[in-house]
């Protein structure tokens, strides 16, 4: 195993050091150290990061490898600086049964790019009937700890507490898509002047809100973990502050879209900004940021959703939700200006926390001697502009595309070996 | 230079009256006995209809065939994304059999617009979803304008499922740009609740048709569907009729000079009554034939230039 | 959508002159306001004399300075003979052969007297004849309307440069042009003021 001496890291923001990183792990810390047989990364004016861990991504393998692969979208994973990253159940077949997982786990190990965490579905083939066997999928080679239905919301307000309760066994989370279906009924885009104005079918923030809501108070009653997708209101925002207040075990994401977009994006019908939960107001997008920096909503998680071509050069209404996010997350967050450059904060909602969410022990810890050597190198002065045609992924549906966007993530470590050298994947 | 017509908010006081103007015009021709122009040979104008419309396609296909230009119909109706060819492939096929213009309805609000990235040749929004129906609302301007004189200052109650009508919207577009004052009648299920929150300016909203209409120059009923009941947004259609359907007793609280307006095609006895639909105040004959001069303007002035 | 403005469009002239610039001082002036109103009643007189008394003739201005032209050949045929002539106006628009060389133009205004043409002596009345296709389009508007038993033409200025076998029956003034001059007919019921201009020569 080669060696890397990092020089001249900034650690979380702090004072220029070198770290030597061997046999997976850091093994010193501290100034000028001898480069012995040890490979040199220059990192002078880079701020080292703890490897980044996403709670929320779409791989899309099995079922559409034409819109990603495991492969694929672990690569765009280790470009954004990430080490860790939650795959979605929303799959075909959906991951509800310990086969699919370990399927998705062993190919993520295979992949070797990023530690890919299968999240399971709630319900069997995400329809909101029938409990997934829920430990069967914990207790299986992937250790599943969260469970999703996400792209779907578990409605049912009885199954929804059933499955709160029933997950403490294994310390298990369920990770709500809070959308009241019956509010949303064919609905494209936020509710408000602009959906009125393009004549598209509104999804209004009490939709969110309502189960959002709902699910804080479960959450307390059985007291279980509860853990909310993509939180896009400002509405919400006073739910959970209400909630964490209350000392409810509520923890949250927000996607970078989410905090830096709004519905006004809809206005040429290109459906690439097309996202569920929607783009919404400024002032939801204010809200939000104020509650990432305070740590209302305590992860940023992408929600990383590649498309097709041909689900997106469509027409509005018939186009897939979603958009890419795992190699501009960080730009985006830096972007948004919503934790400013508090590298501490930014660690803290984008590695630690969705860390400790996701049970990841080996991921989200700062570089100190004896930690396992999961680290992202930034330069934070960089700025770059999107091309879609440069991304990673299989897909092409950033919405980010032209936009000059601040920082880069120039290499990224898995367990000592570099997946990112000059900001390029190693392979 | 090309240009579309997406939005009815596309076009400014100066271009929609243009537009009048020279529908105005033209529409001296169908009193003509050649009715045909030599303006538009060569063009081609291809309708490509992904809704059944009989009456907005034929009326844009007469408006092509007086301009002599070369009509197309392409009824895509039935084929959906899923079974068959997509909206971009289909462009590529217009724009390979050389259409000049593309006159589009459309399920999907802004499939105009998509379409317009897509084709060389202008983009003609005929109804989209429930977004836009600009020529309608060209036509129900150039109708009222001939029949009161003016459109500035002029009250126009748009009555019935505001939220999801085309019409409504291109109407409220137009009818502000050119001055007239809109007030949006319907139950508070069927209009926008930003609208109701915050009217824009020279917009009002009521859900008391009765206290509009004495002061409402025009009166403009949209089509309500009856599935809409499903959906819980009235409870039956005779209530609906009961308190926004358009009866004699109604419509005589009009002033003597106002007009009624529908869009076609008209439920009677849900939204109108038929003793008002063939009243002298109904417009809704004349709203037929001024939409083939309206829309002979619009292709004239879209493509009557240079390309 | 794209179109040109009515202003930019008055010219009233043939397709291929450009008009003039329209400003006070450019260009010559080649006749005032008593030598505009002598030549229209000129051709009055001429028009009375070889119509043998103008019955059964309709007189059609082009927009925009046709018409008002025709307005007053029509007052001056009824001065001098108490001869009510039918006037009326025939916009061309919509027949030019050149309409993809600019955008869309707004139309002007076509007005055919209550009488018809059918069977009628029409005489087009325009303001400058250049190259022949604004008359050629007015033929073709023509033959959508009726069927005159005859058509004549009346214009102020012959400019010369004709690109089609068209001749005028009345001419106010033979001017012979450069083809890179403009010749500018204004009007006081268009243009405040009656003058005939010539412009360019180095454009």
């Amino acid at each position: 195993m080669t060696a890397y001496l990092i020089r001249g890291a900034r650690i979380v923001g702090g004072e220029p050091t070198d770290l030597l990183v061997r046999d997976g792990v850091v093994a010193e810390v501290g100034p000028d150290l001898a480069a012995t047989g040890a490979q040199v990364v220059d990192a002078g004016g880079l701020v080292a990061l703890p490897g980044l861990v996403d709670l929320h991504t779409h791989l899309r393998e099995p079922g559409r490898e034409d819109a990603e692969t495991v492969e694929t979208g672990s690569r765009a994973a280790a470009l954004g600086g990430y080490t860790a990253v939650c795959a979605m159940a929303n799959t075909d077949p959906v991951a509800d049964t310990a086969g699919v997982v370990e399927q998705v786990y062993r190919l993520g190990r295979a992949a070797g790019l990023v530690d890919v965490q299968p999240i399971g579905a709630v319900t069997v083939g995400l329809a909101g009937g029938q409990l997934a066997e829920l430990g069967a999928m914990a207790s299986s080679a992937a250790a599943v700890r969260i469970f999703s239905d996400d792209g779907h919301c578990v409605a049912d307000p009885r199954l929804m507490r059933r499955a709160l309760e029933y997950v403490k066994a294994f310390d298990g989370v369920i990770a709500q898509h809070a959308e009241e279906p019956r509010l949303t009924q064919g609905a494209q885009m936020h509710e408000g002047e602009m959906a009125t104005r393009l004549g598209l079918t509104g999804w209004p923030a009490v939709a969110e809100e309502a189960i959002v809501a709902r699910d804080v108070l479960l959450a307390e009653h059985v007291g279980s973990r509860l853990h909310v997708c993509h939180v896009s209101t400002a509405g919400s925002v006073e739910i959970l502050r209400w909630a964490r207040q209350r000392g409810i075990r509520v923890t949250a994401e927000v996607t970078p879209h989410h905090l830096l977009l709004t519905d006004e994006k809809a206005v040429g019908y290109d459906p690439v900004f097309k996202v569920n939960p929607p783009l919404r107001t400024a002032a939801d997008v204010a809200a939000l940021r104020t509650a990432l920096a305070e740590g209302v909503i305590d992860v940023v998680a992408t929600d990383h959703a590649p498309h097709a071509v041909e689900d997106k050069e469509c027409e509005w209404a018939y186009a897939r939700p979603g958009m890419l996010g795992l190699e501009t997350a960080l730009s985006v967050v830096l972007g948004s200006q919503a934790l400013g450059t508090d590298w501490n904060a930014i660690a803290e909602r984008m590695s630690r926390q969705p860390a400790r969410i996701a049970g990841l022990v080996e991921h989200g810890r700062d570089p100190a001697p004896g930690a396992p050597a999961n680290l992202t190198l930034v330069d934070p002065a960089a700025r770059r502009v999107i091309d879609p045609g440069e991304s990673a992924s299989r897909s092409r549906n950033t919405p980010y595309a032209g936009l000059t966007l601040p920082g880069r993530v120039v290499a990224t470590f898995l367990r000592g070996e570099p997946t990112v050298l000059d900001g390029k994947a190693v392979r | 230079m090309i240009g579309h017509l997406l939005s009815a908010g596309d076009l400014d006081a100066r271009s929609a009256t243009l537009i009048l103007d020279t529908a105005a015009e033209l529409g001296n021709l169908a009193g003509r006995e050649v009715k045909k122009l030599p303006t538009l040979r060569g063009r081609t104008v291809v309708n490509l209809f992904y809704e059944d419309s009989t009456r907005t396609r034929i009326s844009f296909e007469a408006a092509a065939k007086r301009l002599s230009a070369d009509v197309i119909n392409f009824s895509a109706k039935g084929s959906s994304v899923s079974k068959g060819e997509s909206l971009k492939d289909t462009a590529l096929t217009l724009q390979a059999m050389g259409a000049d213009a593309v006159v589009v309805r459309h399920p999907a609000s802004g499939a105009p617009h998509r379409l317009a990235h897509w084709v060389e040749g202008s983009v003609v929004n005929a109804g989209d979803g429930t977004h836009e129906h600009p020529t309608q609302a060209l036509l129900d301007a150039y109708t009222m304008r001939s029949r009161l004189g003016r459109l500035a200052g002029l009250q126009v109650a748009v009555v019935g499922d505001v939220l999801h009508s085309r019409v409504a919207r291109s109407n409220v577009l137009l009818l502000t740009t050119l001055g007239a004052k809109v007030t949006l009648v319907g139950p508070p299920t069927l209009i926008p609740v930003d609208v109701a929150a915050a009217p824009a300016p020279g917009i009002a909203v009521s859900y008391d048709l009765d206290a509009v209409l004495p002061a409402s120059d025009a009166v403009m009923m949209l089509r309500v569907q009856r599935e809409r009941m499903g959906d819980s947004y009235f409870p039956s259609a005779r209530e609906y009729a009961r308190r926004y359907g358009l009866d004699g007793a109604r419509m005589r609280r009009l002033p003597e000079h106002a007009i009624v307006m529908h869009p076609g095609p008209m439920n009677r006895g849900m939204e109108i009554a038929p003793e008002v639909a063939d009243s002298p105040r109904s417009t809704i004959v004349e709203q037929v034939a001024n939409g083939v001069s309206v829309r002979m303007a619009v292709l004239y002035l879209l493509l009557g230039g240079k390309a | 959508m794209a179109y040109s403005s009515a202003d930019q469009d008055s010219t009233g002239q043939d397709s291929t002159d450009q008009g003039g610039t329209g400003q006070a001082g450019a260009g010559k002036t080649i006749l005032g306001p008593p030598d505009l109103q002598r030549v229209i009643d000129r051709i009055a007189h001429q028009i009375l004399e070889k119509t043998r008394g103008a019955r059964r003739t309709v007189l059609l201005g082009i927009p925009t300075r046709g018409a008002p032209l025709a307005r007053r050949l029509a007052e001056r045929i009824a001065a001098f003979e108490q001869l009510r002539v039918p006037v009326g106006t025939l916009d061309i628009t919509l027949y030019r052969d050149d309409l993809r060389l600019r955008a869309a133009r707004a139309l002007g205004k076509t007005d055919i007297p209550a009488g018809g043409i059918d069977g009628q002596r029409v005489i087009l009345v325009d303001d400058v004849l250049f190259s022949g296709r604004t008359v050629r389009a007015a033929l073709d508007a023509l033959g959508d309307l009726g069927r005159p038993a005859s058509v004549q033409l009346a214009v102020l200025v012959d400019r010369g440069h004709r690109e089609l076998p068209i001749r005028a029956d009345y001419v106010g003034k033979n001017i012979p042009t450069a083809l890179t001059e403009s010749v500018k007919v204004l009007l006081a019921e268009t243009d405040g003021r009656d003058e005939v201009r010539i412009h360019g020569g180095t454009r």
